[in-house]
Parts: structure tokens; C-alpha cells; sequence
């Protein structure tokens, strides 16, 4: 008994750890989307992130300046789809595309080049940012059989991205900026008709978006990497968070549970034991896209109006043109 | 409200040789920033430029491999040129691919003793009408439910790619392979051949353009998805049935993105891997949005890609410069392109105290 709960337990700890930089992209794309703007350059920004954190990490060996160089880096890419999509007024979907071909062609670029510069062939950041992010002890908090497990002994970082969604979450139902937000995401025009700085709030939240997938990316890079560059080291999460936004139906909250659960679906593969079902590999690493793609069909066949993208989505909003 | 200083004002029309000197400046500024990238990396851009050049047009062997990168380029652009001219977002030309390449590949497997006058047709055709079907998939909700064809399209790139890891590790596992989990190679009689010393895939690329521009400019079928495209409700108003519309063109969208999988498995590489399409689809979407989803533009922007392309990895080898550079510098001149449009949509005026001059 003691031993299958212990297995349960690994598993779920396991999932959530998976499901830690999916959430962290996720709530940057919900943000993003609330403005109104489709953003698919989220696996750019997460590359973005994932070198700039690692770079900062490997140069200065301070924690907080990976942090900050990550968040910098994906708020960089996020004002230049900004400028180009709201002031320029460019087709969202090819410059987001765009954003992701960039990024991903610069991370691996930097982190090519960092390799290459190293003596060892291989770079990793200095042991007190590593440990910097190791799991953390609440006393005996941590101790509680199981629980103190699952709750009680992540990361900084899990905490970070955690709260993050839930001050999210309280700051888009319950202030007057969340409610003016949503206002610009649903109908621009109106937004603009009762003064509300339509283009400000853009910028804003799209430049904060892409600074919390750019955290997603760190988290990847020196968490899930173990601190060591990997080539290709996103590799698709930044559009499973696109996914995901979905699935979470543009609510902050429903991110916590939503990448929760997709964490769980990546690594069902691992433990399950093979003499229950056989299934080949490549059809459990299918499971995340089918569902999200039964949940992309389910929820436009029950149309809820809460449910659903903002309105303005991907829509680029032009004050002269009615 | 306040009164912005400088506003932009949509044109209503633009001199052509105004709109291209635009274009012309936009790929100047790129690659003046991609000489700056170059020159704080400690390289001179000018001998990486000409390197460039150099090794994707220099020699024959270099031009022959340019244009074998061009061919899946061009056909994929031209794919979802259809579906984007009727703002169906179609992002899923990867996994239209990869589903083109599977059928073709099982004729080439399991049928390679047939005469090579129906082996290719039948594998053209399969490849053709598996994407096709593949790509009504999200068609068919879009049109019934209005789902999200952009998200859609895209998660179904990752299901083809592990169907292709689901053949290679199990039914379609080479069996002379030692167990190493690969597909065999295509027999002789399945591949394709070489004409003038590249593979007659850019026989077929180039019949493809022909089709391709003569069903969008001169077919009832092409008018009828810029209408939707335009508006779905003057479609509809038209007496226009836009679901049939939508499903129908996508199907021939995904469709030609399926022939340039066939034509990359038979063709290129002689067999089937998972990187078959290897970001062509997503590559496509950017040459066809620069090309102004305009077919006969889409040939020489998928050769000045694939120079791209090939001038990177040749710049690789002399300068040890990572091939993860060609990413940045398409990047970077598709964020000019991209801004660039603006200016020859809109020009700008500046407010003076009441009188609004125009700059």
C-alpha cells in the first residue's frame, strides 16, 4: 500500500515539475491574449528567456541577475511583436511566427557560441545558481507523509510561477486595470470610445507576457537542463503553452491545473509499467495534442461566452477603420 | 482624449516604384543589421555576405544544391498561399508534409516492382489526396464550428510527426536495419530520377506555379476564396456556399503541401524520416507572406531563401559560424519586411498646431 502511494506521489511531483515552464508560458500567452493580441511567438520568447537567463546565470553567477536577464530577454522579443503588430500593425500570425524563428535561431546561436568558447565544450552555470533553484525545506511542513512532499518541497521558481498565476488571476477579475484590459481584448474600439489608452495597455501586458514565457524559458535552462546548455533545449513547449491557453479557457487560474495536467500527460509514458499496456512511445507523446485538440473542438462546439478567446483576438485594432 | 502628434493615415494608393523602393529599403536595413550582428560576433560582413553568395550560387555542385532546396520551398508556399488568401491561417503545412511523405512512401516500400509510369502517379496522387484529407480535418470543423484552424492546424503537425516515430519503430522498421530503428531506403525504380542533373521535382514545382497562378487569377473556384477572404458575409450574400469554399480549398492547400513531401521522400532523401518536412512548413508560411501571397513572386523568394539557407551552412564551415545564424538573419529580414508593409499601407502625418502637414 505504502509503496504504491509512494509510486503515486513520485509520479504526480514528477508531472508538476514537467508542468512548471508549460505554466509559466501559458500565463504569459493568457496575458498576451487578453490584450487582444495572438502572440504564437511564444517558443521564441521561452528561447529567448531560456538563453538570456542561462547567459546571465553563466556570466554574472547571481540567481537573481538570470532571473532578470530571462524576464528582459522575453519582454524584448514580446515590445518587438508589440511595435510591429500594434503600431505597424502587422498580420499577428506571421509575426509571431517570425518572433519564433528568430528566437530560436538566436538562443541556439548564443548557446552554440558560448559552447564553443568554453575549454570543456560544454558550459554550465556556476553551482550557487543551480542550487539557487533546488528544492526548498519548510520544516516540518516538509515532513507531512506525502503531502509535504507534493506541497511543500519545490523551487523558488514553482512557488514564483504559482503565485504569479494566481496574482494574475486576482489582478484581471478584481481591479480596474484587469477590467480595462479585458475591455481592449474584447472590443478595442470600444475600449478607445470610453478613454481607455488602448495602445498603452497593449504594450504593457504583451512586453509582461513575453517577460513571464521568458522566466518559463529560464526555468528550462537552468532547472529541467540542470544548468548546462542544451541545444534545442525548448524543443515544442512553447506551443504546447499556446495549447494550453486554450485548455485553461484564458483564465489564470485554470493554468495551475491545466499545466498540471498536460505535465501528467507528458510523462504517463515513464510510469506506466510496460506489462500493464504496451503502447509504443510515440503514441503516448501524441496524448498532450489530441487532447488539446478535442478540447480546441469541444469548446467551440459549446460556445460559453467565458469560456471563449477575447474577441479582439488577432485582430490588429486601427482607430480610423470601422 | 488627446491628440497625437503624429497619426497615421491609411493610403488609398501607393506609386509601384515607391511601394518597392520601400521593400528595397526594408532588405537593405536587414541586412546592414545583419552586418552588425556579424561584425560583433568579429567577422567581416562583407567577406560572410560574399561566402554566402558564394556558396550557394558559386560553383555548379553549390547552385544544384540551391535549387534542391528551393523545390519543397516553392510548392509548400504555394500550399498555403491558397488557404491564406481566404485568411484560413493553415500553420500545419509541417504535418501536411510529413502525411504526403507517409503515403507516398508506402507505394514506395510495398509496391516498388510496379512500371515507373504508374508507381509515380499513384504515389503523387496518394501523397495528394492523404494531406488533403488530413487538412479538411480542421476545414470541416472551422466551417462547422468555427474552431480555431490556426491552433488546430498546428498540435496536427506533432500528431504526423509521431506517426512517422510510430512507423519507423515498429510496422515500417527496416528489417535489414540490425535492429536500429530506421526505414529502408527507397528501391532505384522508386526514386526519383535526375533531369538535367537535379531530381524532376522542379519539373513538377513549376508546373505546380502555372496551376497554382492560373486557379487563383483565371478560375471561378480562385475568385471565390478572395471573396471570402475579402468578407465572408458578402459570400454569403453572393450565394456563395463558404463552407463548401473553405473545405474544398483547403484540401488543395494541404494537398500540394503533401506533394512536396512526396517529392522530398522520393525525390531528396530517399526514404522516410522524421525530418522530412525539417521547418519547410513553417519557412513557407514566411516566403508566402513576403511573396504578398502572389504565386509568381513566391519563385524567386523561395530561391533567395533557400540561398539563405545554403549560404549558412557553407558559412559554417569557413567561419565556424553556427548555422543557427540563417534563423537570426531570416528573422531579422522578416521583422524589416514586416514593418516595411506598414509604411506602404499607411503614411504618416505629423499635427502642427491645428493644421496637420504631411511628412
Amino acid at each position: 500500500m505504502h509503496e504504491s502511494i509512494q509510486y503515486i506521489v513520485n509520479f504526480l511531483y514528477a508531472a508538476m515539475l514537467t508542468g512548471v515552464p508549460l505554466m509559466y508560458g501559458t500565463l504569459g500567452e493568457v496575458i498576451t491574449q487578453k490584450a487582444g493580441n495572438l502572440n504564437l511567438g511564444v517558443e521564441g520568447m521561452m528561447y529567448l528567456g531560456a538563453v538570456f537567463g542561462f547567459w546571465g546565470g553563466y556570466a554574472t553567477g547571481s540567481p537573481v541577475m538570470a532571473l532578470l536577464c530571462a524576464f528582459a530577454a522575453g519582454m524584448g522579443g514580446a515590445l518587438l511583436y508589440a511595435l510591429l503588430t500594434v503600431s505597424f500593425k502587422a498580420n499577428q500570425n506571421v509575426t509571431g511566427l517570425t518572433l519564433t524563428i528568430f528566437g530560436t535561431g538566436l538562443a541556439n546561436y548564443i548557446g552554440t557560441s558560448l559552447i564553443m568558447a568554453s575549454p570543456t565544450e560544454s558550459a554550465t552555470v556556476a553551482a550557487n545558481v543551480i542550487n539557487a533553484f533546488r528544492p526548498v525545506r519548510f520544516g516540518f511542513l516538509t515532513d507531512i507523509p506525502y503531502l509535504g512532499k507534493l506541497i511543500f518541497s519545490h523551487s523558488w521558481f514553482v512557488y514564483l510561477g504559482v503565485a504569479l498565476c494566481v496574482a494574475a488571476g486576482f489582478y484581471l477579475n478584481h481591479t480596474r486595470q484587469g477590467l480595462n484590459l479585458r475591455a481592449v481584448g474584447e472590443n478595442a474600439a470600444a475600449a478607445d470610445a470610453v478613454g481607455i489608452p488602448v495602445t498603452l495597455y497593449k504594450y504593457v501586458h504583451i512586453g509582461v507576457g513575453g517577460g513571464i514565457c521568458g522566466l518559463g524559458g529560464a526555468y528550462v535552462a537552468l532547472v529541467t537542463c540542470g544548468g548546462t546548455w542544451t541545444y534545442n533545449c525548448i524543443s515544442g513547449l512553447g506551443w504546447i503553452a499556446v495549447a494550453l491557453v486554450i485548455f485553461a479557457a484564458w483564465s489564470p487560474y485554470r493554468v495551475l491545473y491545466g499545466s498540471l495536467a498536460f505535465g501528467t500527460l507528458s510523462i504517463l509514458r515513464l510510469y506506466i509499467p510496460g506489462t500493464v499496456i504496451s503502447i509504443p512511445p510515440s503514441i503516448f507523446s501524441m496524448l498532450p495534442f489530441l487532447a488539446t485538440i478535442l478540447v480546441l473542438v469541444i469548446t467551440s462546439i459549446r460556445l460559453t461566452r467565458e469560456k471563449m478567446q477575447p474577441r479582439g483576438c488577432g485582430v490588429n485594432y486601427f482607430r480610423e477603420e470601422r | 482624449m488627446t491628440k497625437p502628434v503624429i497619426r497615421a493615415v491609411q493610403r488609398t494608393d501607393i506609386a509601384p516604384g515607391v511601394a518597392f523602393g520601400f521593400r528595397a529599403l526594408a532588405i537593405g536595413l536587414a541586412l546592414c543589421t545583419g552586418g552588425v550582428f556579424i561584425l560583433l560576433l568579429g567577422h567581416n560582413p562583407f567577406a560572410v555576405y560574399g561566402s554566402m553568395l558564394r556558396g550557394s550560387l558559386g560553383t555548379e555542385i553549390a547552385l544544384t544544391e540551391t535549387i534542391k532546396m528551393t523545390i519543397p520551398l516553392l510548392v509548400t508556399s504555394l500550399g498555403v498561399t491558397l488557404a491564406f488568401r481566404m485568411r484560413f491561417w493553415n500553420i500545419g503545412a509541417e504535418g501536411q508534409i510529413c502525411i504526403g511523405a507517409i503515403a507516398a512512401t508506402y507505394f514506395a516500400l510495398f509496391h516498388a516492382d510496379w512500371p515507373g509510369w504508374v508507381l509515380f502517379p499513384v504515389m503523387m496522387t496518394a501523397a495528394f489526396v492523404a494531406a488533403g484529407l488530413w487538412g479538411a480535418i480542421p476545414a470541416v470543423c472551422k466551417a462547422r464550428f468555427g474552431t480555431n484552424e490556426t491552433l488546430f492546424t498546428l498540435m496536427m503537425n506533432y500528431l504526423a510527426l509521431y506517426i512517422i516515430q510510430f512507423l519507423r519503430e515498429g510496422p515500417w522498421k527496416d528489417p535489414a536495419g540490425f535492429n536500429y530503428p530506421k526505414i529502408a531506403r527507397f528501391a532505384q525504380s522508386a526514386q526519383m530520377k535526375g533531369v538535367l542533373g537535379i531530381h524532376w521535382g522542379w519539373i513538377v514545382a513549376l508546373v505546380l506555379l502555372v496551376l497554382v497562378y492560373l486557379y487563383m487569377r483565371r478560375s471561378k473556384q480562385g475568385y471565390e476564396i478572395d471573396v471570402v477572404g475579402q468578407s465572408e458575409n458578402t459570400a454569403r450574400y453572393a450565394g456563395m456556399n463558404v463552407s463548401k469554399i473553405i473545405v474544398r480549398t483547403m484540401v488543395f492547400s494541404a494537398g500540394i503541401c503533401g506533394l512536396a513531401g512526396m517529392i522530398q521522400a522520393a525525390g531528396a532523401n530517399r526514404t522516410l524520416t522524421e525530418s522530412v518536412a525539417g521547418g519547410v512548413g513553417f519557412t513557407a508560411i514566411t516566403v508566402a507572406w513576403l511573396s504578398q501571397l502572389n504565386p509568381l513572386a513566391i519563385l524567386p523568394v523561395s530561391f533567395l531563401f533557400a540561398m539563405l539557407q545554403r549560404g549558412s551552412g557553407f558559412i559554417e564551415s569557413i567561419f565556424g559560424i553556427s548555422n543557427a545564424a540563417a534563423a537570426v538573419l531570416q528573422g531579422v529580414l522578416l521583422f524589416f519586411m514586416l514593418g516595411c508593409e506598414f509604411f506602404v499601407r499607411f503614411r504618416l502625418t505629423v499635427r502642427k498646431e491645428g493644421v496637420s502637414v504631411h511628412a
